[in-house]
């Protein structure tokens, strides 16, 4: 049997280092596809990546998550993704994409003076 | 003798689903792939939790014993599951089944018992026929999944079906002590063959034809599988006696 155990990582580490990007080719008849679950905690917050996990269409991609990531009363809610539907940004140009940012402080709103009836800014 | 009447029923509904939940904890870090592994255990474990709500209140009805005795320290006729839970597992096909098949049972009759004049059972049918709607969703996908699969899928599971029909004739002969569920099992088996019509339909499995039922799980008279089920789970309490854990 062709069993093939790969780990994921999108974009955080690059291919040539043990990261991937996910795809299944036509061949690949024996693997069910892997899914990205995305679980809301409680009604008014957001849904959290929390991990993935393999399922054979998006049904049961939701039953799977169910049971793997909300044994211990963690959501109320679930959203599921094929993985292969989430594109990555390349961890090869962090440095255009993210460190032009470094040096432009008065983007924080750190530099107004808050009047002190405002409280818990 | 009402009360033994109603002893004998939790008892009957503690058992089958002691027995099924201890055929599927079987499975556990054995699953087809990790996230059905959880799935069944998850499944495992809800019986459990339904099958030790049955006997803890038996157990007050009784007086002089608690859950832990009925579970560990009766023997194989006096256990009243019904034949189809303590079944082997065979397969994947032939477990997901055999929980279909009990679990679309359980729905049913649960949601007669859920409007029982008894306050317990009434609160404990309530509480776990969420989790039997859950289980029959699980289990009827993975019949169709099955049924309706692969050429190798499909011929599991008409063996699945040869071997656990003759099983669920029993599910609706009700044995003396049943008349405290207030449940008429004839509608109730026309339901039932109507669901399971409609899943068999879906999965494009055959309906077997009226064949020859098995029955005597409801009364202790078993098939050979339970004595080696109970040898399992009652081995340490029975060689260590009142060893807690």
């Amino acid at each position: 049997m062709n069993l093939l155990i790969r780990k994921f990582y999108y974009g955080d580490i690059p291919e040539e280092k043990g990261g991937g990007s996910y795809y299944q080719t036509e061949q690949d008849t024996t693997t069910w596809p892997l899914w990205e679950v995305f679980i809301r905690s409680k009604q008014g917050l957001d849904h959290k990546h929390v991990g993935s996990l393999h399922a054979a269409d998006a049904q049961m991609a939701i039953e799977n998550a169910r049971d793997v990531y909300t044994r211990r009363m963690e959501g109320v809610s679930i959203w599921v993704v094929e993985s292969k539907h989430i594109t990555a940004s390349n961890p090869e140009e962090a440095g255009e994409l993210y460190e032009p940012a470094a040096d432009k402080v008065y983007r924080h709103p750190t530099f107004y003076q808050l009047p002190d009836e405002v409280n818990y800014m | 003798m009402p009360d033994q009447e109603k002893i004998n029923y939790l008892l009957h509904l503690a058992d089958t689903t002691l027995i099924l939940s201890h055929r599927n904890s079987e499975w556990c870090g054995h699953g087809p792939v990790l996230e059905q592994d959880i799935a069944l255990t998850n499944i495992a474990l809800d019986l459990l939790g339904q099958s030790r709500l049955f006997y803890q209140y038996a157990a007050e009805l009784m007086g002089n014993t608690d859950e832990d005795q009925l579970a560990y320290l009766r023997t194989e006729r006096e256990y009243k599951n019904l034949l189809l839970a303590e079944q082997p597992n065979g397969d994947w096909g032939q477990t997901i089944l055999r929980q279909y098949l009990y679990s679309q049972f359980q729905q049913l009759l649960f949601q007669q018992l859920v409007t029982h004049n008894d306050q317990q059972l009434c609160a404990i049918a309530t509480k776990s026929l969420k989790e039997t709607n859950y289980h029959v969703r699980w289990s009827s996908e993975w019949v169709i999944r099955l049924g309706d699969g692969t050429t190798e899928s499909r011929e599991r599971m008409l063996h699945a079906i040869d071997e656990l029909w003759p099983y669920t004739g029993e599910l609706f002969d009700p044995a003396a002590y049943e008349s405290v569920a207030d449940v008429d099992f004839t509608s109730l088996q026309q339901e039932w063959n109507k669901r399971v019509k409609l899943i068999f339909e879906e999965a494009t499995l055959p309906v077997p034809e009226k064949i020859f039922m098995q029955q005597g799980g409801k009364t202790g008279a078993h098939t050979e599988h339970l004595g080696y089920i109970l040898a399992d789970l009652q081995y340490l309490q029975r060689t260590y006696p009142n060893s807690i854990w």
